[in-house]
C-alpha cells in the first residue's frame, strides 16, 4: 500500500495525543496552577487536533469532509470522526472547568478517557476491518495502536506532569507496545497474500486450468491502483527502517526513561524520550503501509 | 446510505465469457468514450498524449497466461470492471453515503457531489473496480451505464451497457440475475458462471464463463497441412514442355 504521509503523521500524532488526552482523564497527576493545566491540555488537543487536520490533507475534497460523520452504522471511519470529535469536545470543556477552577470533574474526565480510548480503536479499525489486505486484518492491529497510543501518550504525560514514578511505568507501557507490535510482526510475515487463500488463481477463476500468470497489463503506465495498492518502492529499506523503529521507539526512550530515573533529572527531559518514540513511531507506521500487500495486486503480476 | 439493501428487487449485472474475449479493449474504449461524455464529470487523463500517460478507466482489460500440467499454455484475455456485489465492502466502508447500492435493482454506484475522495473503497475493493478520477478528485466507478440502460431516447437495442453493445465476439452480456429465464441466468447455468475471488465474502452479481477445455494437440488433424500422400499429382505438361518434362525424367 502507498504510505502517504500525510496518513501516517495522522496516526501517529493523534494517537499520541489520544493517549495523553486518555491519561489526562483518568486523572493524571500535573501540578502547577492554570498555566500548567493549561499547557499540558494543549499539548494533547493539539496533536490529536494537528493528526485530523493532517489526515485530511490526502482527502480529494477536504470541504466535503464534514459528510463523513453521517454513516456511523457501517463505517468505521464516519465512526472514528464522530469519535473524535466528541471527546475533543468533552475534552475541551473539562480543560476550561480545570483551567478555570482548578478542579478536574472525575465522570467528565471518565467519559473523555472512554473517548479517546474509542477514537484510535476506531482509526485502527479502518485498516482492521479490511479483507483486502490480510497483514491488517487482525484484532492485533487495534492492540498494537491502542498500545502504542498509551505508550507515547504517557511519555509526554511523564514530562508535562508529576507523576510519582513515571520511568517504571513507561518502560513497562513501551515494552508492552513493542511486544505488541512484535506479535503483529510475527504473524504479518505469516500472513502475506500468498498465505491468505487468494491467488492469482482465484482472482481470475482460471486455476482448473492450471498455473495462471499476467502476460499483459492492461495499459503501459501505471494507473491509480498500481500506485496505490501495488506500491512495492517503499518496501525497499524494509529491514533498516525496521531497526530504526525499534532504536528509536523502543531502545532509547527506555535509555533515557532509565537515566532519568536513576539521576533523578528533571520530569521535562521525559520529553526527549516522548518525542524519540514518535520519530520511531513515524518509521513504523511507514512499514505499516509499505509492507501490506492488497489482493488488487494479483491483478498486476506482482505484491 | 452505505448499510447494503438485505434484497434488491432485480439483481442486474454481466456475464462475461472467457472463452469468446479475444481482447481487442473494444468494450474498454467504448466505456471509457460513453463515460467521459455523459456523466456528471468526464472520466479524465492525465498527460494523455505525452510521455506518463494516466488516467481513469472503468473497465480494463488484463491478458493472462495458463499453464496446464503436461499441455502447452494458453491465452486468456480478461476484462474486468465493477462486479456489483451483493456484499460489496466498497459501500459500507464509505464514511458520507455518496457510495450506494441500489436497492431497486442492485447497482452500486458514486455520487460524486457527496465524495470526498478519501479513496477507503477503493481499499476495500479486491478486483481493483474503483479508480480516483486525477481530476475531479472524486472516486469513478462502473455505473452498468444506469443512463444507457433506463434511456427513454436511446433506440431500444442501445439501451445496454456501452461495452456490451459494442463487443465483437458477443462475449459480453446484461441482464438480471434474479430472473431464472434471463439470457445472464441462462448462461450460467449453462457454462458453469464462477465469481472472482469467492473467499473474500463479497458475493459478485457479475459471473465469468470459464474458457472452454481445449482439444489434445497430439491427436487433432490440422486443416491448414493435408497429409502429403493426399496431395493430387502435378498435372502432366503437353508439347514442348511435355517432351522437355519426359526427357529430364529420364536423365534421373
Amino acid at each position: 500500500m502507498h504510505p502517504a504521509i500525510s496518513v501516517i503523521f495522522f496516526t501517529v500524532a493523534s494517537g499520541a495525543g489520544f493517549g495523553l488526552i486518555f491519561l489526562l482523564g483518568l486523572g493524571f497527576p500535573v501540578g502547577g496552577g492554570a498555566g500548567r493545566a493549561f499547557a499540558v491540555s494543549l499539548a494533547g488537543g493539539g496533536l490529536a487536533v494537528a493528526g485530523l487536520i493532517a489526515s485530511t490533507f490526502h482527502l480529494g475534497h477536504p470541504e466535503r469532509a464534514w459528510r463523513a460523520l453521517s454513516q456511523w452504522r457501517s463505517s468505521w471511519l464516519s465512526r472514528e470522526g464522530i469519535a473524535a470529535i466528541a471527546t475533543l469536545g468533552l475534552f475541551g470543556i473539562y480543560a476550561l472547568v480545570w483551567m478555570w477552577s482548578g478542579s478536574r470533574l472525575q465522570i467528565l474526565g471518565l467519559l473523555v478517557s472512554l473517548g479517546a480510548a474509542a477514537t484510535v480503536f476506531t482509526t485502527a479499525m479502518i485498516y482492521a476491518q479490511l479483507r483486502t489486505v490480510p497483514q491488517w486484518k487482525t484484532r492485533l492491529t487495534p492492540a498494537v495502536y491502542l498500545s502504542f497510543a498509551l505508550a507515547s501518550g504517557w511519555l509526554l504525560a511523564s514530562a508535562l506532569g508529576n507523576h510519582a514514578a513515571p520511568g517504571p511505568w513507561g518502560i513497562a507501557l513501551v515494552i508492552l507496545a513493542w511486544a505488541m507490535k512484535w506479535a503483529w510482526w510475527v504473524r504479518a510475515g505469516r500472513t502475506r497474500l500468498a498465505d491468505s487463500g487468494s491467488s492469482p488463481e482465484t482472482a481470475t477463476g482460471l486455476g482448473f486450468i492450471g498455473k495462471v500468470r499476467l502476460l499483459e497489463r492492461p495499459h503501459s503506465g501505471e494507473n491509480y491502483l498500481t500506485r496505490e495498492m501495488v506500491h512495492v518502492i517503499g518496501r525497499k529499506h524494509a529491514r533498516k527502517l525496521r531497526g530504526l523503529a525499534l532504536a528509536l521507539g523502543a531502545v532509547l526512550p527506555v535509555a533515557i526513561l532509565i537515566i532519568t530515573a536513576l539521576t533523578n533529572a528533571p520530569a521535562p527531559v521525559n520529553l526527549l524520550a516522548a518525542l524519540s518514540m514518535l520519530a520511531g513511531l513515524l518509521a513504523e507506521r511507514w512499514l505499516f503501509f509499505a509492507e501490506a500487500e492488497h489482493a488488487v495486486s494479483l491483478y498486476y503480476g506482482n505484491r | 446510505m452505505t448499510s447494503l439493501p438485505a434484497t434488491t428487487e432485480r439483481r442486474l449485472g454481466l456475464v462475461i465469457d472467457l472463452d469468446t474475449c479475444v481482447g481487442c479493449h473494444a468494450c474498454a474504449v467504448n466505456c471509457k468514450e460513453w463515460n467521459s461524455g455523459a456523466q456528471d464529470s468526464p472520466l479524465s487523463d492525465v498527460d494523455a498524449y505525452g510521455a506518463d500517460p494516466s488516467g481513469a478507466w472503468l473497465n480494463r482489460i488484463h491478458t493472462f497466461e495458463v499453464t496446464p500440467e503436461g499441455a502447452p499454455a494458453q491465452i486468456v484475455h480478461f476484462p474486468k470492471s465493477c462486479l456489483h456485489c451483493d456484499d460489496a465492502p466498497c459501500v459500507t466502508v464509505c464514511p458520507t453515503g455518496a457510495s450506494h447500492k441500489r436497492s431497486e435493482d442492485g447497482i452500486v454506484l458514486v455520487t460524486e457531489d457527496m465524495c470526498i475522495g478519501c479513496g477507503l473503497c477503493a481499499w476495500a475493493c479486491p478486483y481493483g473496480a474503483r479508480e480516483m478520477d486525477p481530476v475531479e478528485n472524486v472516486m469513478k466507478k462502473c455505473t452498468l451505464c444506469v443512463d444507457r440502460i433506463y434511456s427513454e431516447t436511446l433506440a431500444e437495442e442501445d439501451r445496454i451497457p456501452a461495452c456490451v453493445r459494442t463487443c465483437p465476439s458477443s462475449a459480453r452480456h446484461f441482464g438480471d440475475f434474479n430472473d431464472p429465464t434471463s439470457n445472464v441466468s441462462v448462461l450460467v447455468a449453462a457454462r458453469g458462471g464462477i465469481d472472482l475471488m469467492p473467499e473474500m465474502g463479497t458475493k459478485p452479481v457479475n459471473k465469468y464463463l470459464p474458457p472452454r477445455p481445449k482439444t489434445n494437440a497430439a491427436t487433432r488433424t490440422d486443416p491448414a497441412r493435408p497429409a502429403a500422400a493426399c496431395q493430387p499429382d502435378t498435372p502432366r505438361p503437353e508439347g514442348f514442355l511435355g517432351w522437355l518434362d519426359a526427357a529430364l525424367d529420364r536423365l534421373g
